[in-house]
């Protein structure tokens, strides 16, 4: 009998929770959507994490210019594509790589086939106190894998982000691949695969240059450039999606300009029609 | 495809979660339930809080903790061989913290509803306390523990945000169902985040399910006896 009343209770508890759950998924007045109409409205854009800190610079140095403001969300490419199919109402995406851009471009919630805007490179790097002696040949890693002193690697999920893609066919290119694969963490994106690599215990991971050249970066451990002619070209590439305004169309012409270039410059990153 | 390798680390870690979770939570269910003591409030308080903490704020404790540069994060090191973070053990300390109040809250109010003078008559009639306990106050809340069982374990497969800050995706280790369909999805591979979205579906139906099953059915028979 008194089983009974317990039971009821445990279930009121659950009911509670399955109520409180089914409140919170209403929709309680719906978000403003970000305006592309407005002329001086805002201009959200979608960045691949490799841009983490190159693009906040770019959009101070917009905003100083032009007095326009951009709103910037960081995630891995393949998911800031995926939202954008889904209406997310970014207006500009930069993603780490030409696949995705095409891929809207081609189911139409891109205008265009967009630009390249630039070429991303990956380094081996180390967070201080590692075993791990970095350089562009690998042959530090190599040494380290010999010795047994590394059990964890991050690099970004090869499967969806583009930099993670490239840390791959460097490991391959090398001859690493499968010798590191047991001891792989896999950031969502290369920010996080970053994180993994400085603060959580990993002895080092492959990262993209842009993160390690950031002012917030520094001290934080070695690095070293890979040749690119380890991996496939990073080809980073954006296009002004559907909601686009007149901030994001000032945005993409922006980053297209000297002083857009000089910012990207600082970070790392290989321009368009420039050389290393 | 169905990821089978992270459908079955999440039923370990759940299994997992269980056997570690389920002794203490009965112990300090049963203490809320019963015991007066100053601090108990608190007590509860502190049970209940990972219902509303956002997991990302536990998660960025775990990372802390887990790092090399916490004492217990070097501890670990040393014991284990490897850091907690990126590995079983450490998504394991997570998703029993995470669990506490799943597990506790029903067992607190299921010893809570066994009435005073059944307890009361179970003393008189010279059953010593451990006697009791088994063979009275068990027997009663074991409903609730049912229900804490397929709570615990339905939302260990559901844990999420945690085990993306201090898992890194690791195949066989932490790369736990929610985040290979989290993957799945990323990688555009719509037919494996269906597949696998299915399983976790059934597997936390069934879950809860079994657990309803259990309780009613040991209601009846503790009704009959």
């Amino acid at each position: 009998m008194s089983g009974y009343i317990a039971s009821d209770k445990a279930h009121m508890l659950l009911r509670r929770h399955a109520l409180l759950l089914a409140a919170s998924a209403l929709p309680l007045g719906r978000p403003a959507r970000a305006q592309g109409a407005g002329k001086d409205a805002p201009a959200l854009v979608a960045a691949a994490s490799d841009l983490q800190f190159a693009l906040e610079d770019v959009a101070a140095r917009f905003r100083a210019d032009t007095g326009l403001d951009a709103r910037l969300v960081f995630g891995s490419s393949g998911n800031l594509t995926r939202q954008a199919e889904q209406g997310a109402p970014f207006q500009l995406l930069l993603s780490a790589d030409e696949g995705f851009i095409f891929r809207l471009a081609e189911s139409g919630a891109a205008r265009d086939r967009g630009a390249l805007y630039a070429e991303g490179r990956i380094v081996l790097f180390a967070p201080p106190g590692s075993p791990l002696r970095v350089d562009g040949g690998l042959d530090g890693l190599r040494a380290a894998l010999d010795a047994g002193q590394v059990t964890r690697f991050a690099i970004a999920n090869p499967e969806h982000a583009p930099y993670g893609r490239a840390a791959e066919e460097a490991l391959r290119s090398a001859g690493l691949w499968e010798r590191v694969q047991p001891h792989l963490v896999l950031g969502e994106n290369i920010s996080q695969a970053m994180q993994f690599a400085t603060a959580a215990g990993a002895q080092g991971g492959i990262v993209a240059l842009s993160l390690v050249r950031a002012p917030q970066a520094q001290g934080r451990g070695t690095w070293a450039l890979l040749p690119d002619t380890l991996h496939k070209p990073l080809l980073q590439r954006m296009a002004l999606l559907r909601p686009a305004g007149a901030t994001a169309e000032r945005f993409y012409a922006y980053m297209q300009t000297p002083a857009g270039r000089e910012v990207m410059r600082r970070y790392g990153f290989v321009l368009p029609g420039e050389a290393q | 495809m169905v990821d089978w390798t992270a459908l079955h680390l999440s039923l370990v870690l759940g299994a997992a979660t269980l056997l570690l979770l389920l002794p203490p939570a009965a112990w300090l269910g049963r203490v809320l339930a019963y015991r007066r003591f100053p601090g108990r409030e608190l007590a509860e308080v502190l049970v209940a809080l990972p219902l509303v903490l956002p997991p990302t704020v536990f998660g960025y404790g775990l990372l802390l903790l887990f790092g090399t540069g916490s004492p217990f994060g070097q501890a670990a090191i040393v014991v284990l061989g490897h850091p907690l973070a990126f590995s079983f053990e450490g998504l394991l300390i997570a998703s029993v913290l995470v669990n506490v109040p799943f597990a506790v809250q029903p067992i607190q109010n299921a010893f809570a509803a066994v009435p005073r003078n059944v307890r009361e008559a179970a003393s008189v009639s010279g059953m010593a306390p451990g006697q009791a306990l088994l063979r009275v106050e068990l027997p009663l809340a074991w409903p609730g523990i049912a229900v804490a069982a397929a709570l615990t374990f339905a939302h260990t497969l559901g844990e999420f945000g945690v085990v993306l800050m201090v898992g890194g995706s690791i195949p066989g280790q932490t790369r736990t169902a929610a985040i290979a369909l989290y993957d799945r999805v990323q990688a555009f591979d719509d037919r494996g985040a269906a597949l696998m979205a299915a399983a976790l579906l059934v597997v936390s139906l069934a879950a809860l399910l079994l657990s309803n099953l259990l309780s009613r059915q040991v209601g009846r028979r503790t009704r009959d006896a």
